[in-house]
């Protein structure tokens, strides 16, 4: 016979119990990415997650773009997020497109939630584009699916050639790697050939455009490579 | 760095996950971070100390499992782990675009007690 007390006191010095768990810890920003990802169809939009360090050029290359866009009579919107600061908003509203700021606070990446809600906030204006202009930051964003069609990195001449190296997770996870600021390549002493290597050694399946959007160089190109990443 | 939202969302889904099995206490978290996921195991692990004071896992360990990057090459057919972030085949040169391994990001298991 057992001691029915002495047995049901188990709790202390019960054996450590198992549980199998096996779920992504982003597995919420996954599903709310996805449902992005079907909205995004549904209405048409092609979403473009745009990723660089600070200072690398995004709100300059999507301010062109959107004008050259129009010209094509490609109407783009887009989605800025920002520590702080509506001033990248102000800057794109002047190329004539409908955009909608995020301030992000202390967040260093925007999530598929935000994202989510800063769509329900833009104008009814129709438009096919979608450009979300994720926070400067090469490390954190890369973990975060917006529910994209696309992801462009960017990379200014003014950075260093190795810093697809030192930042190749997000590399890696980039269709198309646009260079920027090729106005200043000569003054920078941009080492064209030592960059075109880190990239294609760490970004194989990336296409790389060479643009300046001061100038206009390669945003004809640019235009090509992103609406054919559409189809 | 965001490891501290990464790992809050790890002990939220532990404990979450604890509670429905009518856990009383967690005594530890296995995690699996690839080697390509941009996550430093150091970082979490700091984080961890100081998010879970005053939970159910005020006292438990962290563990935290490497995954390695692991590619498939198109070119000859084979599987290799990468030295470094360029990724090219060991048996044939060629450039691998084909990651199969590395981007985990993963709460694997806890070991919990208590009815």
């Amino acid at each position: 016979m057992t001691d029915g007390a002495g047995s049901d006191r188990r709790t202390e010095h019960a054996a450590p119990r198992r549980v199998e768990i096996n779920e992504g810890i982003l597995s919420r920003n996954q599903s709310s990415a996805e449902a992005n990802r079907r909205l995004f169809r549904e209405r048409g939009w092609f979403a473009v997650n745009v990723v660089s360090s600070p200072g690398s050029g995004k709100t300059e290359l999507l301010r062109r773009t959107v004008e050259l866009l129009a010209r094509r009579g490609v109407r783009a919107a887009v989605v800025v997020g920002d520590l702080a600061t509506d001033n990248d908003a102000l800057r794109l509203q002047s190329a004539g497109a409908p955009v909608v700021q995020i301030v992000t606070g202390t967040l260093c990446h925007l999530d598929a939630d935000m994202v989510r809600r800063a769509v329900e906030a833009l104008p009814q204006d129709p438009f096919e584009v979608l450009f979300i202009e994720n926070v400067g930051n090469l490390v954190c964003p890369s973990a975060y699916d917006l529910g994209e069609a696309a992801r462009v990195v960017l990379l200014s001449v003014t950075e260093g050639e190795d810093k697809p190296l030192k930042y190749p997770t997000m590399f890696k996870s980039a269709a198309l790697t646009v260079i920027t600021k090729m106005d200043l390549a000569a003054p920078v002493a941009f080492d064209r050939a030592a960059a075109l290597a880190a990239l294609r050694g760490v970004a194989p399946q990336a296409q790389i455009i060479e643009t300046s959007a001061r100038t206009g160089e390669g945003m004809e190109a640019w235009l090509d490579a992103l609406l054919a990443l559409r189809n | 760095m965001h490891e501290f939202s990464l790992m809050q969302s790890t002990l939220d889904l532990a404990i979450d996950h604890a509670s429905r099995h009518g856990a009383e206490r967690i005594e530890r978290i296995t995690m699996r971070i690839g080697d390509l996921s941009g996550v430093v195991a150091d970082a979490l692990q700091f984080a961890f100390e100081v998010l879970r004071e005053g939970t159910m896992a005020a006292d438990a360990a962290l563990e935290i499992e490497r995954v390695p990057v692991r590619c498939h090459c198109a070119s000859c057919d084979s599987f290799f782990e990468p030295d470094g972030f360029v990724y090219t085949c060991p048996t044939c040169g060629a450039a691998s675009r084909d990651i199969r391994t590395g981007r985990e990001m993963e709460l694997a298991s806890i070991e919990v007690t208590g009815t």
